[in-house]
């Protein structure tokens, strides 16, 4: 597993009582080490992440300290579970609720595929809905490989440009 | 005791059809009739039938349509398939009498023309959603209910999905939320 990204430390100069690095670092690294959740668990994919975020497997030592339910505080969409159509607008509707930077991890067979659920009832996928960076394939997936999604998610903090990305919108308030 | 021969007794003249299959006894009635039929059966003290496990749709178009190929031995046709001689859906409701530990089915036929059935939610309050729910499935409407909406699918979808003539994956039907 690429793991380089999330032990390293700040790339800096550093000397005594400063720190000097790039804001874009900067950012980042505080970034990776807050992705609150939102756990998003619609069937039995749910109970595998209450399992990751409780005591046994921890997801709070990756950062994930607060499952936050307000879509307004969340950084990274947890869909665990089937997708109805009737539940599709509600889906979209808190993803579009959550601010800037988000980042998706689909959980399971169901919201990848849409699973064995090939009917008239179920979303076939919900990156038909929303757009999704991680996929966790399985049925239901055990919670470490939930853990690896938030790795695989924390990886491509790192790996992310937010100054470059809202240069416009950060040089009009500095 | 004999739940078979008590029913047939007390329902005289509403039976259209007894049969037993599995230990279970399934008794057939007339769908004008079923609110007295279960009336009777609930409230009889013989048998007491005081609890309603659940009540299911059952859309019987294929299934008719294959028993008539099978009588004749010959591939389907794919033109318009016959009329079934029998009406084509049916509602079930499952008893459990918890006095007696005895357990009946009682069926009733719908036919396509008369959609419509009497509601059982005066006799038991557990009938409510199980009537939404057949209602949703297959259009089958409860004359009496005291809230006949869907109950699963969303209040705009058209079809009946349960019906064997929509398509199991759908129609690509969207629901569009508004909010206010």
């Amino acid at each position: 597993m690429e793991n380089e990204n999330n032990n390293k430390k700040i790339e800096a100069y550093t000397g005594p009582g400063w720190v000097l690095t790039t804001l874009e670092m900067f950012m980042n690294w505080g970034r990776q080490r807050s992705p609150w959740p939102l756990p998003y668990g619609t069937a039995c994919c749910g109970i595998e992440m209450m399992a990751a975020l409780a005591a046994g497997y921890d997801m709070a030592r990756f950062g994930a300290e607060r499952p936050s339910f307000s879509p307004r505080q969340a950084d990274v969409l947890i869909e665990a579970g089937t997708i109805t159509k009737k539940m599709e607008p509600i889906l979209k509707r808190i993803y579009e609720q959550m601010a800037e930077p988000k980042w998706v991890i689909s959980m399971g067979a169901c919201a990848c595929s849409g699973g064995v659920f090939r009917t008239y009832s179920t979303v076939q996928g919900i990156d038909t809905i929303i757009p999704v960076d991680v996929y966790i394939p399985g049925c239901p997936p055990r919670p470490e490989a939930l853990l690896q999604a938030l790795i695989m998610i924390l990886n491509k903090i790192g790996k992310d440009h937010p100054y470059y990305r809202f240069k416009s919108e950060l040089e009009g308030n500095l | 005791m004999e739940i078979k021969g008590v029913a047939e007794k007390l329902l005289a003249g509403y039976i259209v059809n007894i049969s037993e299959r599995c230990n279970d006894i399934i008794i057939e009635v007339d769908s004008r009739n079923i609110l007295k039929c279960l009336t009777i059966l609930k409230n009889n003290e013989n048998i007491a039938f005081d609890f309603l496990v659940d009540v299911v749709g059952v859309d019987n178009s294929q299934y008719l349509l294959k028993k008539d190929k099978a009588k004749k031995g010959e591939e389907p046709a794919v033109e318009a398939p016959k009329a079934p001689a029998l009406p084509r859906y049916e509602v079930v409701y499952l008893l459990l009498s918890l006095q007696h530990n005895k357990r009946l089915i009682v069926k009733a036929r719908v036919s396509e023309d008369n959609m419509t059935i009497d509601t059982v939610t005066s006799l038991w309050k557990a009938a409510n959603w199980p009537e939404r729910e057949v209602y949703d499935m297959y259009g089958i409407k409860f004359n009496g209910h005291p809230d006949m909406r869907r109950l699963l699918m969303w209040d705009e979808f058209k079809d009946y999905p349960l019906r064997k003539d929509y398509p199991l994956e759908g129609k690509g039907e969207k629901r569009a939320l508004i909010y206010e």
